[in-house]
C-alpha cells in the first residue's frame, strides 16, 4: 500500500545526488523548498561539500508541508521536471535562492534562465507529473522519523543536532575523522 | 547567527518552561475513556462516535508553540495516509474551542482540534497524560482500535516532536490484523 516504504538512504537507482555513490559518507536532506530553514541551510550544506570534497555524497528528498507553504509543491514539481531535462541540481540552488517567490510564473522563468524547456516544466508543474515520486519521498521520510524541514541523515542515522556548520559539519565528518 | 536559531531554541525553552515528572499514560489494551468536547465554538465530538474505525489521539501541550506547529502540521500532510488505513486523527489540547479555531485557521489544518478546556485537561487526566504543574497535556500518542481499545502509546518528551512512525505501524498492524483472518476465511 505504501510503496517502497523502506528506501536506502540514499538510493542511487531513484535519489538526485552530488558526490559519487559509493563515497564513505552519504548526507541526506529531506527539504522544502518554501521552508525558510531550509533555505538556511543551503550555504552550510555546500561549505560542508566543498569541504569534504570525494568523501562526500549528498542527496535531497522532497518534504513539502503542503499546507503551511502553498507554493512547496509545485517548487519541488518544478525541481524534478527539470530534472528530467537535466538540470535538477541548478534548479534546487535556484528555488532556494529565490523562496519568496516561488509562484507557477516565476518557476517558468528560472527554467527558461537555466536554458531549458520552459513550457515543458510548467505543463509538468501544473499536471503535478511528478506527484508520485514527491510523495514517496515525503512517505520514506515519515517512515525514516522525519519530524520537520529540514532533517538530515548521516549514514543514515538522523541528525539531531543544531544546524549549524561546526556541529553539522562535525557530524558529517565523524565516519571519515576529516582534521 | 540565524542559523543556530532553529531546532534548538524551541527545545531550550520547553525545558525551561515545563517541569521533569513522569506521567503514566493509558498502557495498550485499556478500555479508552470517552469523552465530549468541543470541536469548535458551536460543535461537539465524542470518541464514541468513531467506534468501529482506529482513532488517532494526538495530546499536545498548547497551540501556537513551535514544536506543535510542526507536529501539527505533519500530521496534516499525513490525513491521506491515515485516512487510507481507515483512521481518523483528533488532536486535543487544553485551548479553549476560539484558540484552537484561529490556529485551524493559521495552519490550514483539516482535522479537528478538541478542547479539553472545562474541567480542565480532564480528559488528558483520564488517559493518563496531564502534566499536574504545567497545567497542559503532554506531547502524547493513542491509536484506539475499532473496539475502543487502547492499541498503542506513546509519550514523547514535552519539547521533542515525535513525528509519525510510531502510529503508522499501529495503524498498519491493526489493518493486518483486520485482513488477515478474513484471507483465512476465503481460502
Amino acid at each position: 500500500m505504501i510503496d517502497r516504504m523502506y528506501l536506502k538512504l540514499p538510493d542511487p537507482e531513484r535519489d538526485h545526488f552530488q558526490g559519487t555513490i559509493d563515497a564513505p559518507i552519504a548526507l541526506l536532506e529531506y527539504g522544502d523548498y518554501e521552508c525558510p530553514f531550509c533555505g538556511e541551510v543551503q550555504p552550510i550544506v555546500k561549505e560542508i561539500q566543498r569541504r569534504l570534497g570525494d568523501d562526500l555524497c549528498f542527496a535531497f528528498r522532497h518534504f513539502p508541508l503542503t499546507n503551511v507553504h502553498p507554493h512547496a509543491e509545485h517548487a519541488a514539481e518544478a525541481a524534478e521536471a527539470c530534472g528530467e531535462q537535466g538540470a535538477f541540481w541548478p534548479m534546487h540552488e535556484t528555488l532556494f535562492a529565490n523562496q519568496d517567490t516561488l509562484d507557477d510564473e516565476s518557476l517558468a522563468q528560472y527554467a527558461a534562465a537555466l536554458g531549458l524547456d520552459e513550457t515543458r516544466v510548467l505543463q509538468e508543474v501544473i499536471l503535478n507529473a511528478h506527484a508520485h515520486r514527491i510523495r514517496e519521498d515525503f512517505r520514506s521520510g515519515v517512515r525514516a522519523g522525519v519530524n520537520g524541514t529540514p532533517c538530515f541523515f548521516i549514514n543514515g542515522q538522523r541528525y539531531d543536532g543544531v544546524r549549524a556548520l561546526e556541529p553539522l559539519l562535525a557530524a558529517v565528518a565523524e565516519p571519515v575523522r576529516v582534521t | 547567527m540565524p542559523s543556530t536559531s532553529t531546532k534548538s531554541e524551541p527545545e531550550h525553552a520547553y525545558k525551561e518552561m515545563y517541569s521533569k515528572s513522569q506521567r503514566s499514560a493509558l498502557p495498550p489494551k485499556t478500555e479508552a475513556p470517552d469523552f465530549t468536547l468541543r470541536s469548535t465554538p458551536d460543535q461537539w465530538l465524542s470518541l464514541s462516535e468513531f467506534r468501529g474505525q482506529p482513532v488517532v489521539l494526538a495530546f499536545y501541550p498548547a497551540d501556537w508553540s513551535p514544536v506543535c506547529g510542526d507536529q501539527m502540521a505533519l500530521y496534516n500532510e499525513m490525513l491521506k495516509e491515515f485516512h487510507d488505513l481507515g483512521a481518523e486523527l483528533i488532536g486535543i489540547s487544553v485551548d479553549g474551542a476560539w484558540c484552537h479555531a484561529a490556529f485551524a485557521r493559521d495552519r490550514k489544518l483539516h482535522f479537528p482540534l478538541l478542547a479539553d478546556f472545562e474541567p480542565k485537561g480532564d480528559v488528558a487526566r483520564r488517559y493518563g497524560v496531564y502534566r499536574y504543574k504545567d497545567g497542559v497535556s503532554e506531547r502524547a500518542l493513542f491509536v484506539i482500535d475499532a473496539d475502543g481499545k487502547v492499541y498503542w502509546s506513546f509519550v514523547s518528551p514535552v519539547g521533542v516532536n515525535p513525528g509519525a512512525d510510531g502510529i503508522l505501524s499501529a495503524l498498519e498492524d491493526l489493518q493486518n490484523k483486520r485482513t488477515v483472518p478474513a484471507t483465512m476465511e476465503a481460502k
